[in-house]
């Protein structure tokens, strides 16, 4: 037996998330629609528990200064503390990771022509550590273990759509001959509209988002084309956190050969802060003509 | 030949590419060092002193003392960075953010509950062309 992918999951990781869950704040009336909306997913991913999850985000100035920026930066390490983003660091469980699994993607990925950053020591931001929140609320310990993969998303030219895509198409063939009976869900997370600067800054584009989840559903290969440009004319400077979202698109086993995803989650609320949040889980290849 | 930017035409945006990542190097990592505690404070106690000690340029360090986030993102400094000046100063993003907009922190927070900031007359500069 070998690993295999469940899921594909998709969501925003906007930092007032974390910040509401971890003040209590979740039953005010700013926040309670977007947890009420989002407990589907919970209820969800609670019957069907991964044992890993390959989660990929942007670090946001925390655990990577300017000094060095990589494109692509896979975690090897056992563990990873939450960052001190500046408001001390979030109190949320440490991550565990999975240096085997970490290490068989590096061996796979990089001679099939992803030249990987490979980190052995490093914080987490509320990139990685909001996503596990809005699907596991607030437990002593995260239920599973997570292979982080950070994307360089605020230096540009960022990583385009179609390179995106072809790394999850790469990191489902390393999953799939990993030698180990675990199942692993790959989460592809931030976005979506939204703009933090400049006098343009809190831009939402209601309709780009949902035409988007629209496509990330059905047209995968379509967006995988979509230019930088469009993203930040149209989402916002900060909407091209989005192209993240096609690494665990591209990972679904229908752009090769098997059967299409089966939507079981998809939410959409506006606003989180300063952002627009969108939810999606799709089942992995569960549907066929 | 030149790089070709499309980026360039978006109103009220300034990208953070590798240009401008060049010019907002000491900026940015100045704005980084204010993730550690000791530093804010020494920060706090005496800005022009703790600003000489990066190889920033003149118009940066004022950018920095007058907290014109609109100048310093001009100027090469990338939001998630500068965003560590402003929460030195106890601020929240919402404010951070309103700052370089035509809104104060309420009008902005109440926008965004509104539904943000519609895309359209926001995609080319030419549609700002009218502004004040």
């Amino acid at each position: 037996m070998s690993a295999r992918i469940a899921a594909a999951l998709f969501m925003s990781h906007v930092p007032a998330i974390g910040v509401a869950s971890d003040l209590g704040k979740t039953e005010e009336p700013y926040w309670k629609p977007l947890f009420d909306g989002m407990q589907p997913a919970r209820d969800w991913i609670a019957a069907n528990p991964p044992d890993v999850v390959i989660l990929v985000y942007n670090d946001h100035g925390n655990a990577f200064s300017l000094q060095m920026i990589p494109t692509f930066a896979l975690g090897m390490a056992p563990f990873y503390e939450p960052a001190d983003e500046g408001w001390g660091p979030r109190p949320v469980p440490t991550v565990e990771g999975h240096p085997a699994l970490s290490a068989h993607i590096a061996q796979s990925v990089i001679p099939a022509g992803f030249d990987l950053t490979l980190v052995n020591e490093m914080t987490v931001d509320h990139g990685l550590t909001v996503p596990l929140t809005m699907m596991f609320d607030k437990p002593d310990a995260w239920p599973c273990k997570v292979v982080p993969l950070a994307v360089n998303v605020v230096q540009h030219p960022t990583p385009s759509g179609r390179r995106c895509v072809e790394l999850g198409k790469a990191l489902r063939a390393a999953v799939e001959t990993f030698d180990d009976d675990i199942i692993v869900q790959i989460w592809g997370t931030g976005g979506m509209s939204h703009q933090l600067q400049g006098a343009r800054a809190g831009l939402i584009n209601a309709e780009f988002d949902n035409r988007f989840m629209d496509d990330m559903i059905n047209n995968p290969e379509v967006l995988a084309e979509v230019p930088p440009v469009e993203y930040l004319r149209e989402a916002g400077s900060e909407g091209i956190e989005l192209v993240m979202w096609l690494i665990a698109r591209g990972s679904m086993a229908d752009l090769a050969g098997g059967g299409s995803p089966g939507e079981v989650h998809r939410l959409y609320h506006v606003p989180a802060s300063n952002t627009a949040v969108g939810q999606l889980v799709l089942e992995n290849g569960t549907v066929t003509a | 030949m030149a790089i070709e930017k499309p980026y360039l035409d978006i109103p009220g945006t300034i990208v953070f590419d590798a240009d401008q990542a060049r010019l907002g190097y000491h900026l940015n990592q100045f704005a980084m060092s204010l993730m550690n505690a000791d530093n804010r404070k020494r920060f706090k106690a005496d800005e022009d002193a703790y600003l000489d000690e990066w190889g920033m340029t003149h118009e940066q360090k004022q950018a920095v003392v007058d907290r014109d986030f609109n100048r310093l993102l001009a100027l090469g400094g990338n939001i998630y960075f500068l965003a560590k000046i402003g929460a030195t100063d106890g601020l929240s993003y919402v404010q951070i953010v309103s700052s370089m907009t035509e809104n104060d922190a309420d009008q902005h927070a109440a926008m965004m509950i509104a539904g943000g900031r519609s895309v359209d007359g926001n995609r080319y500069l030419h549609e700002w062309e009218d502004r004040p």
